[in-house]
């Protein structure tokens, strides 16, 4: 009975949703995030993103493969998960998941990534040799006419494809949301608002990623950075965070000034067993401090290397920031008794299943794949500017 | 009857599903049970229970329930007179072994049972992503352990704690309410060995169960009914500090 205080129903006193279930909706965010970085450039026709535009869509995709793995390491018999597809319980938010995950996986993200990337394939698959020949040639799913007529069809579909992928993507992610925020048994979770703070939290995370990617990334490449770039995009992620944060402080104020039954017991855990993670890193270090960081860019004048020094240091609390707030959720609603009269205390285990070991694992492994994609399918050509702006606009 | 080749191919995942539960087989019988009959639920006299956990470890016993894990277990409340609504519990071991001897003597004791309340309008089985937990037509909420995932979204959905995932069999377990013995006209496990009868089966469609009379003259009551959850143990004079 160790770690506890107070009273828990004896079930209750080990955590059965683990640090892999807080990566899971973490994944899930910077994919959505990403992805409605990517409808900017394609949908919104903001030009000056223009640069991490296929960067985003390899970003989106390399996480969305990794997406479901926590989960199966999670599950008690992950392979009966495919019945989740076969006979999908028509209440359950959480059966939905799979035709989400398929939907948003192969007729959104896969496809548009195809469209995008068509004739560079085909062209590759002419010129490049050996076994890479044979992967390109199988990439071009034997569609290999490029002539200016076919091309303009892709980028009409393209643009459908990503118009249809906005709402997927809140749905991918509004529905990750809405598995917390529908349990009534859970006052933490229980809430109308989580869907939408998820949504707006994911759009944070996942520009932030690509943004510090992109930057990260040209570097690398020795080449300079496209400060109107990164600019704008700072300017977007400040002004999503700032909605993602009035929304955490509406729901904040709600619940403080409502004071329901289970509001003591759930201000107690906030001031102890959640302090750190809730309070300093969540609120102070991973919003508050990106927020002033982004806001002072906004209202001055900084010479570029210093913006561009603000946006890594941003870009990095908000990472840090967004993932305390999923280990908030889905560890701090496991930490105390739905009786309201105790707290229990999370052990994370090391090299076990659900433990730290694996949960390092699949946060560097949508990086390798990201690797592996930005090899076979170089993101930054030199006339990608002239092609994302063809592609804009479509209707013409 | 003629099927081409295109016909046949798309029957195929039909049929692959359908032999599937050809394969799943029948439910074992019960010659003399008809689950249409009954509606089941149980009383809590809580005047009556004097916290010796007969109940709790008869369970335990007749179901296997893995140490740790509780599908029932009893509660010792204390409730002070200058603050009723923080009362201190305790279920040292689910009550497995009884309590201890109270240290203070002010304000109130008594103990409180639990176990799954069995909801009409569960919200485990709503949140099952396969339909592996379901409520028979008997009212009595199952789960179906050959075909759970374990994912444990029906034990975050309980709002009274009644669920947990089984260490060994890695699914969902609870109280069945002794399905095997009720099926068999016999009573659960922890009714057959309450010394004081603080718990009894009832069967609400059955019109000469002496439940009838009880809950009209008695101020009968059940957990959290602000979660609407359909729950149907009812518990006698449950005091309104009982979480």
């Amino acid at each position: 009975m160790t770690g506890v205080e107070g009273y828990m129903y004896p079930n209750e006193i080990n955590l059965i949703w683990s640090v892999l279930i807080v990566l899971y909706p973490y994944i899930t965010g910077l994919v959505a995030g990403a992805f409605i970085l990517a409808s900017l450039v394609r949908i919104f026709n903001v030009k000056a993103v223009a640069p991490t535009y296929r960067l985003a869509l390899l970003t989106a995709l390399s996480f969305l493969i990794v997406a479901p793995l926590p989960l199966q390491l999670h599950l008690g018999h992950p392979e009966r998960s495919p019945e989740m597809y076969f006979t999908p319980h028509s209440t359950s938010a959480m059966a939905m998941f799979g035709f989400v995950y398929l939907w948003y996986l192969m007729a959104v993200l896969v496809f548009e990534i195809w469209l995008d990337y068509r004739h560079e394939i085909v062209l590759l698959s002419h010129s490049s040799k050996g076994l890479l020949r044979l992967i390109y040639k199988i990439m071009t799913l034997g569609s290999d006419n490029i002539s200016p007529r076919a091309l303009a069809i892709d980028h009409k579909v393209s643009w459908i494809v990503t118009l249809i992928g906005i709402p997927s993507a809140f749905i991918l992610h509004g529905y990750v949301g809405f598995i917390f925020g529908s349990i009534k048994a859970n006052p933490w979770w229980n809430s109308p608002l989580m869907p939408v703070v998820f949504i707006f939290s994911a759009m944070v995370s996942g520009i932030a990623a690509v943004m510090l990617l992109y930057m990260v990334t040209t570097k690398w490449r020795k080449l300079p950075i496209d400060m109107p770039c990164v600019d704008t995009t700072a300017m977007y992620l400040f002004y999503i965070f700032i909605i993602d944060f009035s929304l955490e402080m509406l729901d904040l104020i709600h619940r403080i000034y409502e004071a329901d039954e289970s509001f003591r017991s759930l201000n107690f855990m906030v001031h102890t067993k959640l302090y750190f993670s809730q309070i300093i890193l969540q609120l102070l270090v991973g919003t508050l401090t990106p927020i002033i960081l982004l806001g002072i860019v906004q209202v001055t004048k900084l010479p570029a290397i210093v913006r561009l020094r603000i946006y890594v240091v941003a870009g990095c609390l908000v990472q840090i920031g967004i993932f305390s707030m999923r280990w908030n959720v889905v560890i701090g609603g496991q930490l105390f008794s739905k009786s309201f009269l105790g707290y229990t205390t999370y052990k994370m285990s090391l090299v076990t299943k659900e433990g730290l070991l694996a949960a390092i694992v699949l946060s560097i492994l949508p990086l390798i794949i990201l690797a592996v994609l930005v090899k076979l399918l170089p993101p930054w050509p030199d006339k990608e500017l002239d092609y994302v702006e063809a592609a804009a606009t479509p209707a013409a | 009857m003629n099927i081409d080749r295109r016909h046949f191919l798309i029957m195929l995942p039909a049929a692959a599903v359908a032999w599937k539960y050809v394969l799943a087989g029948t439910p074992e019988d019960s010659p003399n049970y008809k689950m249409s009959d009954h509606w089941w639920s149980m009383l809590i006299d809580i005047p009556k229970c004097i916290g010796c956990g007969n109940c709790v470890r008869a369970c335990a016993a007749e179901n296997d329930v893995p140490d740790g894990h509780f599908r029932t277990w009893v509660e010792r409340y204390h409730v002070t007179d200058y603050d009723m609504v923080n009362p201190e519990v305790i279920s040292p071991d689910g009550g497995k072994e009884g309590f201890p001897a109270v240290a203070e003597d002010a304000g109130k004791y008594f103990f409180v049972p639990k176990m799954c309340n069995h909801c009409a309008d569960s919200p485990c089985t709503q949140v099952c992503p396969v339909g592996a937990t379901f409520v028979a037509p008997d009212g009595v909420v199952l789960v179906d352990q050959t075909y759970c995932l374990g994912c444990a979204y029906c034990v975050q959905a309980c709002p009274y704690g009644c669920r947990y995932i089984h260490p060994e069999k890695r699914v969902a377990d609870k109280c069945t309410l002794c399905y095997h013995r009720i099926t068999k006209g016999l009573t659960t496990a922890c009714a057959e060995n309450c010394p004081t009868g603080a718990r009894q089966l009832c069967d609400l469609k059955d019109p000469n169960d002496p439940i009838h009379a009880f809950l009209k003259t008695h101020h009968v009551q059940v957990l959290k009914p602000q979660m609407a959850t359909g729950a149907k143990v009812f518990y006698n004079e449950l005091d309104g500090s009982v979480r």
